[in-house]
Formats: structure tokens, sequence, C-alpha cells
């Protein structure tokens, strides 16, 4: 079909971040991108919700560090989710490959040459991150966080059976135009809409590779999974059941 | 097929199974009569052990934190060298 990268010359990843009020943390991944990423040809889009707290002039400045070329600011007006984010910023990838990644280097640059190998050896569609292998694993969250994690982790491998073993992690790389497909098909909002991307990906017949990622939660208290995050995610589940 | 689709038709062959069970008397049917209740306790038992051994062998990472914490250092000082605002509160 189209570009699928055979010719590792010819590749381009273009990562698109989504921000609000990330000003530090934008500027500390940008760091570490480029410091992990040496003979990569690659892009970052930073897709800023209208930040109060001056993302967008950090990104500006980065850019001129980086050039306007490497790092690309296409801000929206205000908060508009997540899954429209990552079509926004597709809109001006320019890469064969997207890396879709969080901003609060909860997901650390370090691992992308691993996604890019793991793409380059298999030829997968989608490479996606999980932390529930050896190798992989979480720091910072407390036995409740853990709790609710694996049970919404065994009730959904029992019920979908998607092939993968991290459905709501959200460190990924796709092909452009696989990601392109499968995001037009989902709908759901939040960490929900990670996993029915994935789901409808391993239902449509894409090859998914798994490589291992830590994930290093800094912002104490902020991933604290309520009753609401609870019934919105099985929610979620049985959308998952009853449309896939 | 829908997933949905999939667990009800494995329901209905379940039921189908039990009930050729009752009827047929292969078993006991005191016997019989308990086993949708077994197969229950056992599903439960199953998804409480699996999310046990999770919780378990749940990998965590605390040495990445402090892997992370020297890559923040590192970056502060190379971005405020090139005019980068890295000022304000982590």
């Amino acid at each position: 079909m189209e570009d699928d990268g055979n010719d590792k010359g010819k590749n381009k990843y273009s990562i698109i971040v989504p921000t609000y009020n990330e000003r530090l943390n934008i500027a500390l991944l940008v760091y570490l991108v480029f410091k992990h990423l040496r003979d990569v040809d690659f892009e970052i889009i930073v897709v800023d919700d209208g930040s109060p707290d001056g993302t967008q002039e950090i990104v500006e400045q980065l850019q001129n560090v980086y050039g306007e070329d490497r790092i690309l600011l296409r801000p929206r007006a205000k908060k508009l989710g997540l899954g429209t984010a990552y079509i926004h910023g597709l809109k001006h990838a320019s890469g064969n490959f997207v890396v879709i990644m969080d901003a609060d280097l909860s997901h650390h640059p370090k691992y992308l040459p691993s996604f890019i190998k793991k793409q380059l050896e298999t030829g997968a569609s989608i490479v996606t991150g999980t932390r529930y292998v050896k190798g992989g694993g979480v720091h910072g969250w407390n036995l409740m966080r853990k709790l609710t994690s694996r049970g919404a982790n065994v009730l959904a491998q029992t019920l979908l059976w998607p092939g993968v073993s991290d459905l709501t992690g959200s460190f990924r790389l796709y092909k452009k135009w696989v990601l392109e497909d499968v995001i037009s098909s989902c709908v759901s909002k939040g960490y929900v809409f990670q996993m029915e991307m994935i789901v409808r990906a391993s239902r449509k017949g894409y090859l998914i590779e798994e490589v291992p990622i830590t994930f290093v939660d800094r912002v104490y208290g902020s991933s604290k999974l309520g009753g609401s995050e609870i019934v919105e995610y099985l929610k979620g589940l049985a959308y998952l059941l009853v449309t896939t | 097929m829908k997933r949905i689709i999939k667990i009800i038709t494995l329901l209905v062959a379940v039921s189908a199974l039990w009930i050729g069970l009752l009827q047929t008397s292969v078993l006991p049917h005191s016997y019989t009569w308990l086993l949708p209740m077994y197969s229950i306790v056992s599903l439960g038992c199953y998804g409480l052990l699996m999310v046990g051994v999770g919780l378990m062998r749940f990998p965590t990472c605390p040495h990445e934190a402090v892997l992370l914490q020297q890559d923040v250092v590192e970056a502060k000082e190379f971005l405020k060298q090139r005019g980068v605002d890295v000022s304000g509160s982590d």
C-alpha cells in the first residue's frame, strides 16, 4: 500500500505530543528525544491546547535551538480531547511513521530506539510499549492503583482477548496510514481511547508488536483512579464488547 | 464476529451441554444442578488468582525514577545555556 519503510534510510518519524500546561516537561522531553534519536530523521509535533502556563512560548524557544523544521508547534484554541489532538497532529505529520507519547515524561524518550528497531525487525504496523512484561515496570503507584490496574487488565484480557498485554498504555509507534485508518473508527475518550485503538487495530488484523517500557509517575496523585474512572472504563469495555 | 456474540455463543453452547446432562442423567441430578454454581465460583477464583498473581509480580522500577531525575538535571543545564526558560516548579 503506502510507504511502509522497507528502506531504512528513507524512514521519517513524526512524534506527536499533545500538551496542556507542560512548559517544563516539553523542554525536557525535546532535549531527551534529540539525545536518544541521533541517526534518525524525525520531527516533533507539539499539539498544545491553549495552555495558560506559556507552554507555547517555551516551544518557540526550543524551535530557536533545534530548528522550526524539527519542532512543529500546531496549537489549538482550547482543550479539545486526546483523540482529536492526534488527528490534528497527524494532519501536519510528514513522516511515514508516527510516534505517540505523553509529554509528562512518564514515557521516556530513551525507549524510542527500541520501538524503531522492533518495527524494522518485524515490519509491524504498530509497536506498543508495555509496562507489564520483563524489562518493563511502573514507579509511583500505590497498592490501590496497582490493584485496579491488574483487575482492569484481567477483565479486559478475559473478555476482549486482544493479544496485547498493556491495553491502556499510550506510548506507541504506528505506520502513518495505519494510524489514520484506525483513528477514524475510534470514538472513546481518555485512556479508553487507547484501549479502543489497540483493540480495533488487532481486530483489523494489523501486526502488533510489543516492547517493554518503564513508566515513572512523577506527578503524584494525578493518576488516582477514582470511581468515575472505573465506571468510564467499564462502559468502554462494554462498548468494545458489542462493537468489535 | 462481534466479541459479545462469541461470548453469548459460548454461553449458549455450555447451557445446551448442561441441559443435555440434565436430560440424560449421566450424572446424578443433584450434581448436575450444582454444576453452574461450581463453574461461576471457579471463574471467580480464576479472576482473583490472576489479579493476585499480577499484583505479586507487578514489575516496579524505582531505579528509573532516579535515572529520570538525573536526566532532568542534565536537560535543564543544557537548555538553560541555550536560552530556554526552564525555571518554574517541576
